[in-house]
């Protein structure tokens, strides 16, 4: 047991360059950002500009955590845009030319989503055929699917009162939901940590001070806290942010405490590897390019409510680009294996945050471009350095 | 078994053998009529040239290949090693030269890698890494810590890994397919130490090297491949380094 007491700080020093810690730089990049922002419009910060932000960013965030999940296998999926723009379509054409029940069209442009990804992911593991270029084949093919369910108006106006739009647009929950969900949401956190730490100390392990997790549980608490009653000064926390933030910690707990996430990790890492060791490499891939596109297709839903509508540009190209950038700059490696869900609402917030940021201050899409191209960029050659760290 | 059970035998069945086993690819013959045996609380190293077969007898010993000719047998009993997981359900465990390890991952997640301790639907993270620091301490294996990635890790505290992970199914023949090719001389030593700690577990261990010196400090046997055919057994303490190399090469001293 001896050795695991090395110098908190080289330590800390170690993974940072390394980016095991990938969730601090990025975090600290979004301090940055809004700071800059508040010092040039003082309206940045304002509780309604930032119901808005996050309310801008949980569509986007949803096909992003997709992504993510693709790129831990360090694969990619070109086509989520393509695939959440027919997703986009279905519900809108389908519920208002064709009359079926919302819910209905909702199930089916999910799961024409998960048949896209289904069949990326067979023809990669039986083929071998590189996923880079067959998904964008698919975004050719998905985007001409799409044109056509939209038919020759090119664009259906989903009505104001569907509750699809009023869960993207005007669904806000309640402050004392809000408060028993953070109380919740802290408790449950608390107790897991405590109880791992009663059970590593049992098993003479190395165990985290109860300070550190209490203050983890502090600052966990104060994240939530603050998050809610900042935006409770407006209309409070949304509905379809909430539950992006709640697919993002699912999908975190699932890639980090399950089985099936280490096999993509593992995966990720080595495929050859991890077959010898006995991962079911092929239902893996298959799997995670099946909630990509899941995702992809979901995230298409809810940009539909929020906009109220589906048109021709639903899920252009600027949605892929997005969800790739986000995923990235959020801190998961394009090499595989490495990353984080959390990636996807970091991200999201950088890119929706910069944009956000621009408009207040008059600028246009070509600065915005711009911007979030060179954060990118950044965000790229920073995980290059760190893999070449990490092989040093 | 312990050595006073060993002694009570009149002769102890062997863990592992051969008998008459050929193997060829297309017209090259790889392996030519071997018979090999292997016991319990023994060390046989197997060496040879490039291209004398060492691969190929770990293969075959390891499921990964099936003889054309010849019975592999388990406690003096034919067997069918149809594949990799066959072989070690009966027992026999193979580290490969590669290891197979994913960078990546921490060497807990590598050692249970495929073979999870789950708790509910979640891991069991500190079960996993109770048995990992336990397995790695019964190897006097070295690593700074189980939660650092096995990338920061040099190429012997890998192979120690691989070598751990060999053994959670607690197997009774561990074969090590050239584990010393990218080892310096200090972590050769290492390495020696830690084939003698799974000697002194009861393990059955076969080594291939084609280094004639690395494994003589630790091997009992010592068995020579040439071109496919065994081509001489040593008792490791009697041999000299002469011997093997003419025994090696094919040339009569």
């Amino acid at each position: 047991m001896s050795g695991q007491a090395a110098p908190v700080r080289s330590d800390l020093a170690r993974r940072l360059r390394s980016g095991e810690t990938s969730a601090l730089p990025i975090t600290a990049l979004l301090v940055v950002i809004w700071i800059v922002f508040q010092a040039l419009n003082g309206a940045f910060l304002s509780s309604d500009n930032l119901v808005n932000l996050t309310q801008q960013s949980a569509a986007a965030g949803v096909v992003a955590l997709g992504v993510v999940l693709t790129l831990h296998l360090g694969q990619i999926d070109l086509s989520v845009g393509a695939v959440s723009g027919l997703a986009a379509a279905i519900v809108a054409v389908g519920s208002v030319t064709w009359g079926w029940p919302l819910a209905l069209t909702l199930l089916a442009a999910v799961a024409a989503g998960l048949l896209v990804g289904l069949l990326y992911g067979v023809v990669h593991t039986r083929l071998g055929v590189p996923t880079f270029v067959f998904t964008l084949a698919g975004l050719l093919v998905v985007g001409g699917l799409q044109l056509r369910v939209l038919g020759d108006a090119g664009s259906v106006n989903l009505p104001f009162e569907s509750w699809l739009v009023r869960f993207c647009q005007t669904a806000f929950i309640p402050p004392l939901a809000s408060w028993l969900i953070v109380t919740a949401v802290v408790l449950v956190f608390a107790l897991a940590r405590l109880r791992d730490r009663a059970r590593r100390l049992g098993a003479e392990l190395a165990a985290p001070s109860l300070a550190s997790v209490l203050g983890r549980v502090a600052a966990l608490a104060a994240v939530l806290a603050g998050a809610v009653a900042y935006l409770g000064t407006d209309r409070g926390v949304g509905a379809v942010f909430a539950l992006f933030v709640a697919l993002v910690a699912l999908t975190d707990l699932a890639l980090r405490r399950t089985r099936w996430g280490r096999f993509v990790r593992a995966v990720g890492g080595d495929a050859e590897a991890a077959r010898r060791a006995g991962v079911p490499v092929r239902p893996v891939l298959l799997a995670v390019f099946a909630a990509c596109s899941t995702l992809a297709a979901l995230g298409g839903v809810l940009a539909a409510g929020r906009l109220a509508a589906a048109n021709q540009a639903s899920g252009a190209v600027d949605v892929t680009l997005t969800a790739v950038a986000a995923a990235v700059i959020g801190g998961t490696s394009m090499y595989g294996g490495r990353g984080s869900a959390w990636s996807a609402l970091l991200g999201i917030l950088v890119i929706q945050s910069i944009s956000t940021g621009l408009t207040l201050l008059n600028q246009d899409q070509s600065v915005r471009y711009v911007v979030t191209g060179l954060v990118l960029a950044v965000a790229v050659v920073v995980d290059a350095l760190q893999r070449r760290a990490r092989e040093a | 078994m312990t050595a006073t059970e060993q002694a009570g035998t009149s002769a102890p069945t062997p863990v592992l053998s051969l008998r008459g086993v050929s193997r060829s690819f297309g017209a090259a013959r790889a392996l030519l009529d071997i018979d090999l045996d292997v016991y319990a609380h023994e060390v046989v190293a197997v060496v040879g040239d490039t291209g004398a077969g060492k691969s190929t007898l770990v293969g075959v010993l390891s499921g990964a290949q099936q003889p054309d000719e010849g019975q592999v047998l388990v406690d003096g009993s034919p067997v069918a090693l149809a594949d990799p997981a066959s072989a070690r359900s009966l027992g026999i465990a193979a580290v490969f030269q590669d290891l197979a390890l994913c960078a990546n991952l921490d060497v807990v997640e590598n050692l249970f890698l495929g073979q999870e301790v789950v708790r509910g639907s979640l891991l069991d993270e500190v079960a996993m890494e109770k048995q990992a620091w336990n397995l790695l301490g019964q190897l006097a294996a070295r690593v700074p810590s189980v939660r650092i990635p096995v990338a920061g890790l040099s190429s012997a505290q890998r192979r120690a890994v691989a070598i751990a992970r060999s053994l959670l199914g607690e197997p009774r023949v561990i074969l090590l397919d050239e584990p010393t090719a990218s080892l310096g001389l200090t972590q050769v030593a290492e390495f020696l130490t830690l084939v003698e700690r799974l000697r002194a577990r009861g393990h059955a261990v076969l080594i291939t090297s084609h280094s004639l010196s690395d494994l003589q400090a630790v091997a009992d046997r010592i068995v020579v491949l040439r071109l496919g055919r065994t081509n001489g057994e040593f008792r490791a303490d009697h041999v000299t380094y002469e011997d093997l190399l003419a025994a090696v090469t094919g040339v009569a001293r």
